[in-house]
């Protein structure tokens, strides 16, 4: 709390970022959140902005009208305020900047979070995805695949999970070996077996080779997966560095494979680039799409540009190549990069995407991340800035994967349980850090951190809410008859995502949306079926015969599950006057949790015990409030007296 | 020379079709004058395929040992190869498909022969006309009127018999007006906007020429549309520079000192064959299987569709800024008044006016502002994006309205009342058609052919119950309200179902399209 000098700034103005609307509001600063509530009582619309999804704040020089400060989240979400003193801008400006530069993991959002759930229910939470059921989904155990206890302590490999799976015929001394010879001690391990062909999905990081090095255990271990798999004489070795990286690595110790010195494995480049030339792709992609009455050429030209899409087919092309080598030639595949964390995440998540239609339902969708990504040690403290360690650690490849995803739902459309919604939805809470699934870099740290005894999961929220995030076109048949996808890399496929890129930019957004009407249409089906049975079950207790009856009144009234008002759910369509007033004012909620339609315009309360009501208890406090001086005070006595 | 006399190899055996996406078949190709048929009798079960020789847009012939192989490229951009045994057959149906399909004798052509047995030449051709339109819209009753004045077409060879202008000026002061604009279009009544009685009226350029000439009939026909209000608004689809520089070539604009009530507003748009380019350079990009994502942008970036695509709706969207928010009327124009002008227009009328979003208004809209405002379809429509012809005076207008209108169903999915499927048929029907309807380039000439006594009218076919099915909306709900597009670069993009409608592209999309279909129809019955 000692970090807000100013906790309220009156007839502030939010500039629209495309036009030149303003409205006037009053700016309220709490220990998590920025909020914008608009004067005009009428429409009172609001801002909430977390301190976590804050990239950077900007103070401009002044103007007539005030002190410019410029806001930039993580989430693509650009604002514009004006003060009218200066003094109170950099007061909101120097307390902003201590607080979303938190020192220490304990002060971020996740730990003082709280959806008033009791622990049973957190504990439940946290149960939902078991990676060990995973792997026995797929079929592993097995005849040619072991659970080993070598890393049971960490001790192998600090940034692996504890249990991993590896060939039957890989011995501890050789998996030791092999971990010494590869970078970070990331050996070769299993994340996904293709049950049909008995094909592997493995993944390492890159050898220590340098110049001449070799290493029999490691060349016994790459035998030993090669040897798991009868359909193939020979397994692949796929690099996803451009092969210049990869030599330039030899220099320093490291590098990739030598053909000669692996029997039978057949090593192919695929040439996606670091996590710095990521960066600055979609530093470039951002700043074409945020100039203001941008032309159509220049848009073009800044995207190409960008390099943005370029980079995404590179990723889908090295899926594709992948999911090919297993699923047709029935080979197995080992992916490494350089550390083995970033672009083969990407491209083992992605490939067991394409060949498995559980990763393409709500749940799987759900694991996959949690196996390739959260256990496996991608670096989501480093790469989404969670402490502002290092802006050169930043890096947008978890970003990327599900872009990539998204594109394969624009391909196929019936394919994917979920919409890009929920794409939208896991994106926002990975910068959110208001639920411990993606705090810190690998699972060790998570267990020294305490997250499922101090945080809630996301993924029992967005299952909570799971009928938002469903896609009305999905069809099980078709996950049926296309098991695996093969999707088209013609590059008139990759297209600019705009829905995550301006998801907050009102006036890119079409004022009507096809998945919202539609999921709607569905849930109305499902309500009337359900009317029709239970007529049904009543008429059967009168002896009635039933077969064809329908029902004389629908139930209109009876309310379908709220959708949170979202742009890209479609803003309502509204009269010229009310447009012109709605295009004034900015976009009203930041998350689903914070919208809660149902109370728009109305008061807020601060009842009710799920998720999606926490934010109220804020609100109430740092207005002042006194009804839940229970709530408020166990918020901020948590978030911020220990710093 | 009878048709028949060009045809020179009726028929060939054994001829391989090989098309996008399907497998290769082989069957028995013929010419006749008007079609190019294929038909494989496999089994019992037959297939056919039956070209419109008017589709035929541009042919490759390439010799391969004793056998040819032609390369047909359609103007609905479908391109099919056939492999001819022989190579005098392959030469001979070459020929006779290039002579063939570029007839130009318009009573020659295929909508003078073709008679279906469920239509009927018989009853009146078309949906409306300037009439009825006037009959339909009773808040036009007050202030404005039909005119006659072309009913020999002596005024505007490409305007109509009739149309609507202000009450209060005569058929002499029109004759004067028009004789001060360009092929003789003089300003007239476009729309009138339900809400406010605000009007879009569109015309040709003055020909006020270098000396500033004025024309006090052209200033008051003018003065009488806005009639005592403040202000109207002209907006020109040129640029300023280009308005003062077609004074040097007799053309002009409206000054301020002439106009002193009107408010000129530019906005420059390319014409012609420009925009001809564009889309073969479009169609070109699309056709380029390399794989690179930045060879594609730069390629779709450098054919400037998208950009054309970008400023006809941004014009459209001022034009309905002032008629509807600022409540002013409008004058549009461009050089002729035939292409831009219309374009503009008729996509102001989309975004304001609910009745325009109707599969029947959309037609009537059509018909209009396009077919009977006198938008020179064939002259823009003779050739479309393969042909190797030099081009004269092609341009396609009309596929950037259907793009625009594509653009706006996007972002308004709910609000009209017609699918994609439609806008696709007409993109077909524009460039070769069984129908009469895009026949000539204006009412004149189609009074001459016998258009409206010898051929069948599209949009009377289209709207026939079982047929106007397929082009309905699933998700239509009416709106009265005005449907704004973005017009960020971002919000438009690439209409994939015309342009890649050809590959793999389409099925996936129509399978999802179909389960949406099922959904709401699903909903319909239970409710």
């Amino acid at each position: 709390m000692e970090h807000i000098r100013t906790p309220k700034v009156e007839q502030v103005k939010l500039l629209d970022r495309f036009s030149n609307k303003s409205v006037t509001g009053t700016l309220h600063l709490t220990a998590t959140h920025l909020i914008f509530v608009e004067s005009n009582s009428t429409s009172a619309q609001e801002i909430w902005i977390l301190h976590h999804h804050i990239a950077s704040v900007e103070k401009l020089s002044l103007t007539t009208s005030g002190c410019p400060l410029l806001i930039q989240c993580r989430n693509f979400r650009l604002v514009h305020f004006v003060i009218p003193r200066e003094r109170d801008c950099h007061d909101i400006y120097s307390s902003l900047l201590r607080l979303l530069r938190p020192v220490s993991y304990d002060e971020l959002y996740a730990f003082s979070y709280n959806p008033k759930q009791n622990d049973q229910q957190r504990e439940e939470g946290w149960q939902l995805i078991d990676l060990a059921a995973e792997f026995e989904r797929m079929g592993v155990p097995c005849d040619q695949w072991q659970l080993t206890d070598v890393n049971r302590e960490y001790k192998v490999c600090k940034t692996y999970p504890r249990d991993l799976y590896v060939p039957i015929t890989a011995s501890k001394p050789i998996i030791v070996g092999s971990s010494k010879f590869r970078s970070k001690g990331r050996f070769p391990v299993l994340t996904y077996f293709y049950q049909e062909k008995k094909a592997a999905v493995c993944r390492c990081s890159q050898p220590l080779s340098g110049f001449s090095a070799r290493c029999l255990e490691d060349e016994h271990m790459l035998q030993a997966i090669s040897k798991a798999n009868h359909n193939s004489r020979y397994i692949y070795v796929m690099d996803t560095r451009p092969k210049l990286n990869a030599l330039a690595n030899r220099a320093a110790g490291k590098g990739y494979e030598n053909e000669d010195n692996y029997s039978n494995i057949r090593f192919q480049f695929v040439g996606i680039e670091n996590i710095h030339v990521m960066r600055g792709s979609l530093q470039k992609l951002l700043e074409v799409v945020g100039t203001r009455s941008l032309s159509m050429t220049d848009y073009l030209v800044g995207l190409e540009n960008s390099g943005w899409l370029r980079h995404i087919k590179a990723i889908m092309d090295a899926a594709i190549f992948l999911a090919k080598a297993v699923t047709v030639e029935g080979a197995s595949v080992l992916v490494h990069c350089s550390d083995g964390w970033d672009r083969t995440a990407q491209v083992c998540a992605l490939g067991s995407l394409l060949m498995d239609p559980y990763y393409r339902t709500i749940k799987g969708f759900m694991v996959l991340i949690e196996k390739d990504w959260i256990s496996f040690g991608h670096k989501f403290a480093d790469r989404c800035d969670q402490l502002n360690i290092d802006p050169k650690e930043v890096s947008p490849i978890f970003t990327q994967f599900l872009e990539c995803v998204w594109q394969l739902t624009e391909q196929f459309p019936q394919a994917f349980e979920f919409s890009e919604w929920f794409l939208i939805q896991i994106h926002e809470h990975v910068h959110s850090c208001q639920f411990g699934n993606f705090l810190g870099n690998s699972q060790r740290q998570r267990e020294d951190l305490q997250l499922k005894e101090r945080t809630y999961s996301l993924w029992a929220h967005l299952l909570n809410e799971k009928q938002n995030y469903l896609n009305p076109v999905y069809s099980p048949s078709f996950a049926e008859s296309h098991p695996v996808l093969e999707p088209s890399t013609q590059a008139y496929h990759f297209k600019f995502w705009r829905n995550m890129y301006h998801q907050y930019d009102r006036s890119m957004h079409p004022r009507q949306s096809i998945l919202k009407h539609v999921l709607t249409l569905k849930d109305s089906n499902r309500e009337l079926e359900g009317t029709v049975q239970a007529l049904k079950t009543k008429l059967q207790k009168f002896g009635v015969r039933t077969s064809p009856l329908k029902p004389q009144t629908p139930p209109r009234e009876r309310s379908i599950a709220p959708r949170p008002q979202s742009l890209i759910l479609g803003a309502p369509l509204l009269s010229r006057k009310e447009v012109q007033q709605e295009e004034d004012e900015e976009v009203f909620g930041e998350e689903a949790r914070e919208d809660a339609p149902a109370s728009t315009g109305g008061e807020r309360t601060v009842e009710g015990s799920s998720a999606t009501e926490n934010g109220y208890g804020e609100v109430m406090g740092s207005f002042g409030s006194k009804n839940e001086p229970g709530v408020v005070t166990l918020e901020f006595g948590v978030a911020r007296m220990s710093c | 020379m009878e048709l028949s006399e060009h045809i020179k190899t009726a028929n060939v055996e054994d001829v391989t079709l090989r098309r996008p996406f399907h497998p290769a078949l082989r069957g028995t190709l013929c010419v006749t004058s008007h079609h190019l048929l294929f038909s494989n009798r496999k089994d019992e079960a037959s297939w056919q395929l039956l070209i419109l020789l008017k589709n035929i847009d541009a042919i490759e012939k390439r010799a391969v040992g004793s056998s040819g192989t032609i390369t047909i490229k359609c103007k609905d951009l479908l391109v099919l190869q056939l492999e001819i045994p022989g190579m005098e057959e392959c030469l001979n149906i070459a020929s006779s498909i290039e002579a063939l399909s570029s007839l130009e004798s318009v009573t020659e052509m295929y909508p003078f022969f073709y008679r279906p047995s469920h239509l009927t030449l018989l009853g009146p051709w078309g949906l409306s006309t300037t009439e009825q339109y006037y009959k339909q819209t009773e808040r036009l009753w007050d202030r404005w009127r039909v005119s006659k004045v072309n009913s020999d077409y002596s005024v505007c060879p490409s305007y109509p018999s009739a149309v609507i202008v202000p009450r209060e000026v005569d058929d002499d002061k029109l004759i004067r007006s028009a004789r001060f604009r360009q092929g003789g279009r003089f300003p007239v009544l476009s729309y009138c906007h339900h809400s406010n009685g605000m009007v879009i009226m569109r015309s040709s350029q003055p020909l006020t020429g270098a000396n500033k000439k004025r024309c006090k009939e052209d200033e008051l026909l003018l003065q009488a549309v806005i009639d005592g209000s403040e202000l109207g608004y002209i907006i020109d689809l040129r640029s300023a520079q280009q308005a003062q520089q077609a004074r040097m070539t007799g053309g002009g604009f409206e000054s301020k000192s002439c106009y002193r009530h009107w408010k000129r507003i530019h906005r420059h748009h390319e014409r012609g064959k420009v925009v001809q380019e564009s889309l073969i350079k479009l169609v070109e990009a699309c056709s380029d299987l390399s794989h690179s994502v930045d060879r594609w942008l730069s390629k779709l970036e450098n054919s400037k569709w998208l950009s054309h695509v970008h400023s006809a709706l941004s014009t459209a969207g001022l034009v309905v800024e002032c008629v509807e928010r600022d409540g002013h009327s409008v004058l549009v124009h461009g050089s002729e008044g035939t292409d831009n002008t219309l374009l503009v227009s008729s996509l102001a009328q989309i975004i304001l006016d609910p009745a325009s979003r109707t599969v029947t208004g959309f037609l009537c809209l059509l018909e209009r502002e396009w077919i009977q405002a006198g938008h020179p379809f064939q002259q823009r429509c003779a050739h479309s994006a393969y042909s190797h012809a030099r081009l004269k005076q092609e341009c396609p207008s009309f596929l950037l309205l259907l793009d625009c209108v594509w653009q706006v169903w996007r972002q308004f999915p709910l609000a009209l009342e017609f699918s994609e499927a439609l806008l696709l048929r007409l993109a077909q029907e524009v460039y070769a058609s069984n129908y009469g309807t895009f026949l000539c380039n204006n009412e004149q000439e189609r009074c001459a052919a016998g258009v409206k006594e010898n051929t069948h009218c599209l949009f009377q076919s289209m709207l026939k119950p079982d047929i106007e099915e397929q082009y309905l909306n699933p998700l239509y709900e009416p709106t009265d309200l005005a449907i704004w597009p973005s017009v960020h670069p971002q919000s438009l993009q690439l209409w994939t179902g015309m342009f890649l409608r050809w590959t793999e592209y389409a099925q996936n999309m129509e399978e999802a399209r179909e389960e949406v279909w099922s959904i709401v129809k699903e909903h319909r019955e239970r409710v």
